[in-house]
């Protein structure tokens, strides 16, 4: 009876562990590593949401800042401006957010999460087309062609809202077979063929190389993503998040960025 | 009509089931504390986020959101592919059952191969068939090509495509309903039509089918609410627009963005449509699942 005993309490004992193990990792983002590698410094990770369009830049502003600063490991996250802004209000352990446009920015500061949010950043749209051009897309009108293919970011992400916005300014009601939630989903339909054009950021065309080519739209530089990024106020590291702020509005992260094809803030 | 509709484990009920109740009268009564206790975080762990999604739901805008337009159009698309989905499942799972249940007498390796083919689209995540799918029907794809240059036509992001991906999905969950009940159909009646002249298609049609009728039901059902929360395979492989290929969950991931108080009435509207389903057929085909 002992022995049976002791094996239901170990196993009571190990399920508390596992449900002590999953709430301590949904809640907590930037736990130090319990074992400091030096005496004096504790490796702290830092958590960055980022827009889906700034994927190549960021992996790269990542890696120099951490050879900045070899006590901080970056944990980056993309996605669609408006999920990630989403994520953060309900509670996800983050210490950065940079949004690809002004309002998902607004939901974070509005929950109180952020504060003095600071563009860094801006991007525009172009044309996409897969390699070789397939259905010899010439311009915005043929977003437009219910005979084409084509793929649109969905109104309720920056790309989306921009898209509208310019198919609106140029007096186009395009014929989408597909909406989707972040903008690299729809670089992806581009490279793998599957449509025939898109709208996307000039920085993705850059970013996607030979797979795509990008057609420069007329009356696209009217219309402007401005990018912002802020420290969360409940970010574990204060100071280490600050820090990653001003590493990316600073010289190095703006040769990163405008590298990558993103504008002057 | 509570016959037994499957002898496998998780899909159905049967002699497990039977054994179950019989050890059950025995060992309820002294269950060991630690048991009890992870069984009742085990049983919160299921149930509160759905009661958290009753008491957060918007109640008093519920009519309002659900009258959506997107909302209404999301629902009514649902419905569709789910039932041809169903329907397709239908006609091509039963034929597969009988297949796999015949192929008990097989040698080892092709009978193996045969069930793991079936079962690995039940285990794989769903995004994964849809990447799968895109690879074999996308533009690119060695069918998409053909179907393309052949007729000029294009699976992918049209409401066809939700109907493939969710059969994609679904029909393991019918296929293997229907065999468990065919392996546990008394073979006799069978045997006995075929002795009296019946050929092998009146026999399937005449004497197996109706014999297998719970097991189908069951299936039917399982499949249906698989095909009608279909959500990876769908949004990789068909996309997502409004009123052809934007499906009830996708149409909730979305609004979570921007609305969440209709991504929760969208959620609250598929979680009530599958409770109305099981409460539906619990004393029919489903025994176990008893509100």
């Amino acid at each position: 009876m002992t022995g049976r005993f002791a094996g239901s309490a170990a196993v009571a004992a190990l399920a508390a562990l596992v449900l002590a193990g999953c709430a301590s990792a949904g809640a907590g983002g930037t736990t130090p590593s319990a074992v400091p590698t030096e005496a004096d410094t504790e490796p702290t990770t830092l958590t960055v949401f980022a827009a889906a369009s700034l994927t190549e830049a960021f992996d790269e502003v990542a890696e120099q800042f951490e050879a900045e600063h070899p006590s901080v490991e970056v944990t980056l996250s993309y996605g669609g401006s408006a999920a990630l802004a989403q994520q953060v209000v309900e509670g996800a352990p983050v210490d950065v957010f940079a949004s690809a446009a002004e309002p998902p920015m607004q939901t974070v500061v509005d929950a109180g999460l952020a504060s003095d949010p600071g563009v860094f950043a801006t991007n525009t749209l172009e044309l996409v087309v897969p390699a070789g051009n397939p259905a010899g897309v010439t311009g915005l009108d043929d977003l437009a062609d219910a005979g084409l293919r084509i793929a649109l970011c969905d109104a309720s992400v920056p790309c989306g809202a921009a898209s509208v916005k310019l198919l609106e300014q140029e007096g186009l009601v395009a014929a989408p077979d597909t909406l989707e939630s972040d903008v690299k989903a729809v670089l992806t339909k581009v490279s793998l063929g599957e449509v025939d054009a898109a709208l996307v950021y000039r920085t993705d065309v850059i970013a996607a190389g030979d797979e795509v080519e990008g057609i420069e739209v007329p009356g696209a530089a009217s219309v402007v993503n401005r990018y912002p990024i802020a420290a969360l106020t409940e970010a574990g590291d204060p100071d280490a998040a600050a820090e990653f702020v001003a590493f990316v509005t600073g010289d190095a992260g703006r040769a990163v960025l405008a590298e990558a094809g993103f504008g002057k803030p | 009509m509570a016959a037994p509709v499957s002898d496998r484990p998780g899909i159905g009920r049967g002699p497990r089931r039977a054994r179950g109740a019989q050890r059950g009268s025995s060992v309820a009564g002294r269950l060991a504390w630690p048991v009890a206790v992870v069984a009742g975080i085990a049983l919160a762990v299921l149930v509160l986020p759905l009661a958290a999604l009753v008491v957060r739901a918007p109640w008093g805008d519920l009519t309002e959101l659900l009258a959506r337009e997107s909302v209404l159009q999301a629902l009514v698309l649902s419905f569709t592919t789910a039932t041809v989905a169903t329907a397709c499942c239908l006609v091509l799972g039963v034929p597969l059952a009988a297949l796999l249940a015949r192929a008990a007498d097989w040698p080892t390796l092709p009978r193996r191969a045969l069930r793991a083919a079936v079962t690995v689209p039940l285990v794989l995540p769903p995004v994964v068939g849809g990447i799968a799918l895109l690879m074999l029907l996308g533009r690119r794809g060695p069918i998409g090509q053909l179907l393309e240059e052949s007729f000029g036509v294009t699976v992918p992001f049209t409401t066809g495509a939700v109907v493939i991906a969710q059969v994609f999905v679904s029909l393991p969950f019918l296929t293997f309903a229907v065999e468990g009940a065919l392996r546990s159909a008394d073979r006799r009646t069978e045997l006995a039509a075929a002795t009296l002249g019946a050929s092998r298609w009146q026999v399937f049609r005449h004497v197996t089918l109706p014999l297998v009728a719970p097991g189908v039901a069951a299936g039917a059902v399982l499949c249906f609410t698989r095909a009608l929360g279909e959500f990876g395979a769908t949004i990789t492989f068909a996309g997502s627009l409004p009123g052809v290929t934007r499906t009830l969950p996708i149409a909730s991931y979305l609004a979570m963005q921007s609305d969440p108080d209709e991504a929760i009435a969208l959620a609250l509207l598929l979680l009530a449509v599958s409770v109305i389903v099981l409460l539906g057929l619990r004393d029919r085909w489903l025994p176990e699942v008893r509100a």
